[in-house]
């Protein structure tokens, strides 16, 4: 059997080259980087003037979520089933604690984020028994857990949810009841995201998760203390995806069982796989380009089920690489 | 009324008998994603949609053809059987060279389509479908009432199971299946047709599923809904049992089911959870799963 990474290359003799196996960094790719951040941060900055605020708020939280999920797989090697557990419950919690207790918005993101990462600590601890295949189903099957947890428990209001979340006053100063105020807030927390995903992956603990997704026997005959690695990594991306929930709770005012489905846990998967598995700037590309959709097929009900079903099936036989993992090869940089 | 533990005994055993029911159909799904892992290496993410198919091609059988129950029983699994050989041969094939887990992505996709085509057709309420007449009616067992056609579903799982186990463990065919599940290669050499085998076993993991389907028709009512969930505590079943042994697939699918119904007696709230805590005990104690093979 496969170790299980997706990019293993113990299996079966891989024709193509595996995910994120992109040529060896250089210093023209950190120049490139660092002006995709500043040109990200340009454009995120006039977008409230062109596009609709709310719209924009749902694609940078789908975009970070998309991003946590693709730190985990595209540079852990590690298939989550189940990140809506995590995205679901930081919502759940920031909605009640902003709603009930009062707290101010950053202090109910902040309860939010830390309930992921527990949960994160504790679900990864698990779930790294298993590898591969296995992983992915433990991953599904604890976030469903959490989902019937969600049905069940008095504080997430069953069926209803936790609606009418007050936005409340960024330190007790700044309204957020205003729609660009709270924008600029949610960029920034979207940047400051991408930004620690892209210090975490060009980091020397990067690289040592690299190395073990492209080949685990090896890096633990290397010494390295391989479980440890893979829960840390599984906590910063469920901590991250955390942060995406709770801001969404904020910005939608409204936590629901949608947010801990099983199909949110696919819909992040398709985001990650259409921008690009194992690219820094995929994720948000293929988060913006599925939210968009959503929002035009809105209308068409359980149509959006089947268009995302073709779009999964069509990736995943024709476009592996993705939309920036396609710009990735022909700049032959990565990306 | 007798009691045990303070339960009336009829609540009891029908708890339990429900149990069965549901072990029934965990076994038979799980046989059949064990069965398709062994020798694609794949997740069959589209099994729930398959099991609900079943259903509702036995319902379409019945309303827009006219062909009873008996009928469906050996129809539906052999049309759902053959669209999955479609989908094998057209999709899934391209995918053998590639990370084992875009063949899950893949399936999940192909599940997402399904349902939601279902969906868009039937709507989400539901669609009756009648027990066979001969099946109507039940036995009063002196502790319990046994409708006949819930007993009949447990006996035709278990016979399926062991059928099941039986070609795969104790004949020539079932030989060369376990011996291409070790290694393809060298039976592809020794002059086995493998790609057909591996069709056929695909075609036939389905075909399982969707009699698992057409079983639970008349229990349940006909809903584009009905995989979804299953399929996910069919993965908790899976990850318990371990996917290494056939008859540790039945044993576990069968007895998670009354562990499923003893708790909706004693403790109703948990017992929509109970499979997935028990398989994080399992985790714990025996990362393996109970019949796996350490990897």
């Amino acid at each position: 059997m496969a170790n299980g990474t997706i990019a293993a290359g113990g299996g079966p003799v891989l024709d193509e080259a595996p995910i994120a196996a992109a040529a060896p960094e250089n210093r023209g790719s950190a120049a490139l980087h660092r002006s995709i951040f500043i040109g990200l941060a340009a454009l995120l900055a006039v977008a409230p003037f062109v596009l609709y605020p709310v719209f924009l708020m749902k694609v940078l939280c789908f975009a970070l979520f998309a991003s946590a999920f693709n730190l985990l797989l595209g540079f852990g090697g590690l298939m989550s089933f189940g990140h809506a557990a995590y995205f679901g419950m930081a919502s759940y919690v920031t909605a009640y604690v902003a709603k009930r207790w009062g707290l101010t918005p950053e202090l109910a993101i902040v309860s939010g984020v830390v309930t992921a990462t527990l949960l994160g600590v504790v679900f990864g601890a698990l779930a790294i028994r298993r590898q591969g295949i296995y992983f992915a189903m433990i991953t599904l099957a604890l976030a469903q857990m959490v989902f019937f947890f969600s049905v069940q428990a008095p504080f997430t209001g069953g069926e209803d949810g936790i609606q009418a979340v007050p936005r409340g006053h960024l330190f007790g100063l700044i309204n957020l009841a205003d729609d660009k105020a709270l924008y600029y807030l949610v960029a920034v927390i979207f940047l400051f995201g991408l930004f620690v995903i892209y210090r975490i992956i060009h980091s020397p603990f990067g690289q040592v998760m690299k190395a073990i997704r492209d080949n685990e026997p090896r890096a633990i005959s290397l010494g390295y203390r391989v479980n440890q690695y893979k829960l840390l990594i599984f906590t910063l991306s469920t901590a991250i995806a955390g942060l995406a929930g709770a801001t969404k709770a904020i910005v939608f005012q409204l936590a629901s069982l949608t947010d801990v489905h099983w199909t949110m846990s696919g819909e992040v998967v398709l985001m990650t796989l259409v921008g690009g598995l194992g690219t820094v700037f995929g994720p948000m590309v293929g988060a913006a380009v599925i939210v968009a959709m959503q929002n035009y097929l809105a209308t068409l009900g359980a149509w959006v089920l089947v268009v995302q079903g073709v779009i999964f099936v069509l990736c995943v036989l024709a476009f592996r690489e993705g939309i920036v993992g396609l710009f990735a090869r022909l700049l032959k940089r990565p990306l | 009324m007798t009691t045990i533990f303070g339960i009336p005994s009829a609540a009891l055993f029908g708890q339990l008998l429900l149990g069965l029911i549901n072990g029934s159909f965990y076994a038979i799904l799980s046989l059949g994603l064990a069965v398709i892992f062994g020798l694609l290496n794949i997740i069959n993410f589209a099994h729930g949609a398959q099991y609900m198919m079943g259903a509702f091609v036995s319902w379409m059988l019945l309303n827009y053809l006219g062909v009873g129950y008996w009928w469906s029983l050996l129809l539906a699994p052999l049309v759902v059987g053959a669209l999955g050989i479609l989908i094998e041969r057209t999709l899934l094939a391209r995918l053998y060279n590639f990370d084992h887990l875009y063949g899950l992505l893949l399936t999940f996709g192909l599940a997402l389509i399904i349902q939601g085509l279902f969906r868009n057709q039937y709507g989400v309420s539901g669609l009756p479908y009648g027990i066979p007449t001969q099946l109507s009616g039940g036995q009063n067992l002196g502790f319990m009432f046994l409708p006949n056609y819930r007993g009949w579903v447990v006996v035709a799982s278990l016979v399926v199971c062991l059928a099941t186990w039986f070609v795969i463990e104790q004949t020539k065919l079932g030989a060369y299946l376990r011996a291409a599940t070790e290694n393809p290669t060298l039976v592809q050499a020794f002059g086995i047709n493998v790609p057909l085998m591996i069709t056929l076993t695909y075609g036939f993991g389905v075909a399982l599923a969707a009699f698992a389907g057409v079983l639970a028709a008349p229990i349940y009512s006909v809903n584009p809904n009905m995989g979804a969930d299953l399929i996910i505590v069919v993965f908790a079943v899976v990850v318990i049992g371990g996917m290494g042994s056939i008859l540790g697939s039945i044993i576990t699918g069968f007895a998670l089911g009354l562990v499923e119904g003893l708790t909706k007696v004693f403790y109703p709230e948990a017992s929509a959870t109970v499979i997935f805590v028990i398989m994080v005990l399992v985790l714990l104690v025996k990362p393996a799963g109970l019949f796996g093979r350490a990897a």
